[in-house]
């Protein structure tokens, strides 16, 4: 930490470098023009996020604001879902009861070794046919009460959609919930043992001992990991578009295809992607500074 | 008193396995109130096994085991009362890196003898200052020196007021210098009539504050004598070797 106080400088081979990349895009870009014979037309893009209705004067949300919007609700619920799936089954995986453990290391490892399509395919097709009617998430979304109405579309939507849309977030959650499961198993078993037999042998039971001893350490071990599961879970969200839940990438899809700008349909889904992901990313870190900062 | 009375300890033929491997081999003795004993003996031979087996961090699977009158089995509620009787001080120190020294005092009263904030804190400060580091009430543990880990350790052990306290190497992970100032509090705590088991090869320690000397060897007890026995005129050849290797440097 000698240099603190410079700013980092750049040599010539980070200035080679980074021409070749501005050389590689520029070709690229001039490539797609020429030769594809692609002329490029935002315009006709941009309405699909927003347009102004004429006759009332007032702007409209559009189909890639709507996925946008839904791809928000599945990453918020998303990560709190899954994250609960994550802590309670990482406690089963290391409890000192045989059938909690085999419990969760089923549900780990069936989930880490299929793919995360055929894995939400069926998944899906078990939950929207057996699991929905029987949770009486149907007949919620049904229902008649002004009330329960305004409570779905404020949290999930339009009422129509209910039902498909808690059948993909229960897929995503319990898909990233198995890695959130090892990444708190992990997180526990990387605490010493002694400090177990420390806390034990002062008297603390079981629980106790977790609770002020070795879940407090854990965390500030499994938080890093943790917020690079959840980024991948907003990313791994657009797999849900597959059984028709109408997020960004879904939207994208529909309007690539009614429009066919597909270059720009993409990019600017991209770019929406990347704008959530890399807020996640800027506010974890800032999470982990406050954190570290507020310990010494 | 009566014998029965004074007797805080009973081991009674006490073995433990790991898999295949046999660490005790029927081992028995009993400790009164108030007794030192200073337990040695080569790498491996079982010392460690012995006594985490007398507040269950091993769980031994023959013979019996009776701390305070208390019956050692798998009861839980049993385990628990005992440990509180019965404070331990381990070679890793073992502190809680992420509390302060005054909370890593107070957390074992306060949860599991359900005492008040205050109560711990003014009896942990108490402690601290037996230990003579007051000063180091607020900070962490990684901010301490190793001989003050130690010390700290005590401290945490003696906060839960426990009858009995185990000590296990406790100087083996110290520098040199750092030495003498554990050894000396735990020689303070012997005065005062602390009952102690301490596993140690400080024979000096040993010959100063030990009314009772165990050698193990290969998961049984060879020898058990005082400490002027013990030392001038070991009994058998396994002992005899051992304080040769040991006093040799
Ligand atoms: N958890 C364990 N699993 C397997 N073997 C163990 C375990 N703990 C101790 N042992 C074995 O038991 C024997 C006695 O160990 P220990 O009581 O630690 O000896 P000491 O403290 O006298 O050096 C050693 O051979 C050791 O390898
Ligand atoms: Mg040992």
């Amino acid at each position: 930490m000698i240099r603190k106080n410079k700013k980092p400088r750049l040599n010539w081979i980070d200035f080679a470098v980074i021409s070749s990349v501005v050389g590689f895009l520029i070709f690229v870009v001039l490539r797609v023009d020429s030769v594809l014979n692609y002329s490029w037309n935002w315009n006709h893009v941009f309405p699909f996020v927003m347009y102004l209705d004429e006759d009332t004067g007032q702007w409209v949300s559009n189909l890639l604001l709507e996925g946008l919007i839904i791809t928000l609700r599945l990453a918020v619920y998303g990560i709190i879902i899954s994250a609960v799936i994550g802590v309670v089954m990482g406690l089963c995986r290391i409890s000192s009861n045989l059938f909690l453990r085999m419990v969760a290391r089923s549900y780990v490892e069936l989930v880490r070794n299929t793919p995360p399509l055929v894995f939400i395919f069926i998944f899906y097709f078990f939950l929207s046919t057996q699991l929905m009617p029987l949770l009486g998430i149907d007949e919620l979304a049904r229902s008649d009460s002004p009330a329960v109405k305004t409570m779905i579309w404020i949290l999930c939507g339009d009422p129509i959609l209910f039902s498909n849309f808690v059948s993909g977030l229960i897929c995503l959650s319990i898909f990233e919930g198995a890695y959130i499961t090892e990444i708190v198993r992990a997180g526990i078993q990387s605490i010493p043992r002694g400090q177990w037999e420390a806390g034990r042998a002062i008297g603390l039971s079981r629980i106790d001992v977790m609770r002020y001893v070795i879940l407090p350490q854990a965390v500030s071990k499994i938080a890093p990991p943790l917020a690079n599961q959840f980024i991948t879970l907003i990313k791994d969200s657009s797999i849900v578009s597959l059984i028709s839940i109408q997020e960004l990438t879904f939207m994208a899809v529909e309007v690539g295809v009614s429009t066919s700008r597909i270059f720009e349909v993409w990019i600017l889904v991209a770019v929406m992607y990347f704008v959530i992901c890399y807020s996640c990313v800027l506010f974890f870190n800032w999470l982990e500074r406050r954190a570290a900062r507020s310990k010494r | 008193m009566t014998d029965t009375d004074k007797r805080v300890i009973r081991l009674d033929n006490v073995s433990k396995s790991f898999g295949n491997f046999q660490a005790l081999k029927g081992v028995s003795f009993d400790i009164n109130h108030g007794q030192k004993v200073v337990v040695c003996g080569p790498s491996g031979s079982g010392k460690s096994t012995m006594i985490r087996c007398i507040n269950r961090l091993e769980e031994h699977d023959g013979g019996s085991i009776t701390v305070n009158g208390v019956e050692l089995t798998d009861d839980m509620a049993n385990i628990l009362a005992v440990r509180r009787e019965v404070g331990m001080v381990f070679q890793q120190f073992n502190l809680f890196p992420h509390l302060t020294v005054l909370d890593n005092l107070t957390l074992g009263p306060m949860r599991s003898r359900g005492a008040d904030k205050q109560q711990a804190q003014g009896t942990a400060m108490e402690y601290l200052e037996r230990v003579r580091i007051p000063d180091q009430a607020n900070k962490y543990p990684s901010q301490l020196s190793g001989g003050q880990q130690q010390r700290v350790a005590i401290a945490r052990s003696l906060c839960m007021k426990p009858k009995i306290m185990l000590f296990d190497e406790p100087t083996s992970a110290l520098d040199p210098e750092m030495i003498k100032e554990v050894l000396d509090v735990m020689i303070e705590l012997a005065e005062e009539g602390m009952t102690m088991i301490v596993v140690t090869h400080e024979m000096g320690f040993a010959k100063t504050v030990a009314d009772t000397m165990i050698f193990m060897d290969h998961g049984e007890i060879v020898e058990v004598a005082p400490p002027s026995e013990f030392f001038s005129s070991p009994r058998s050849e396994r002992t005899q070797l051992f304080l040769s290797q040991i006093l040799s440097h």
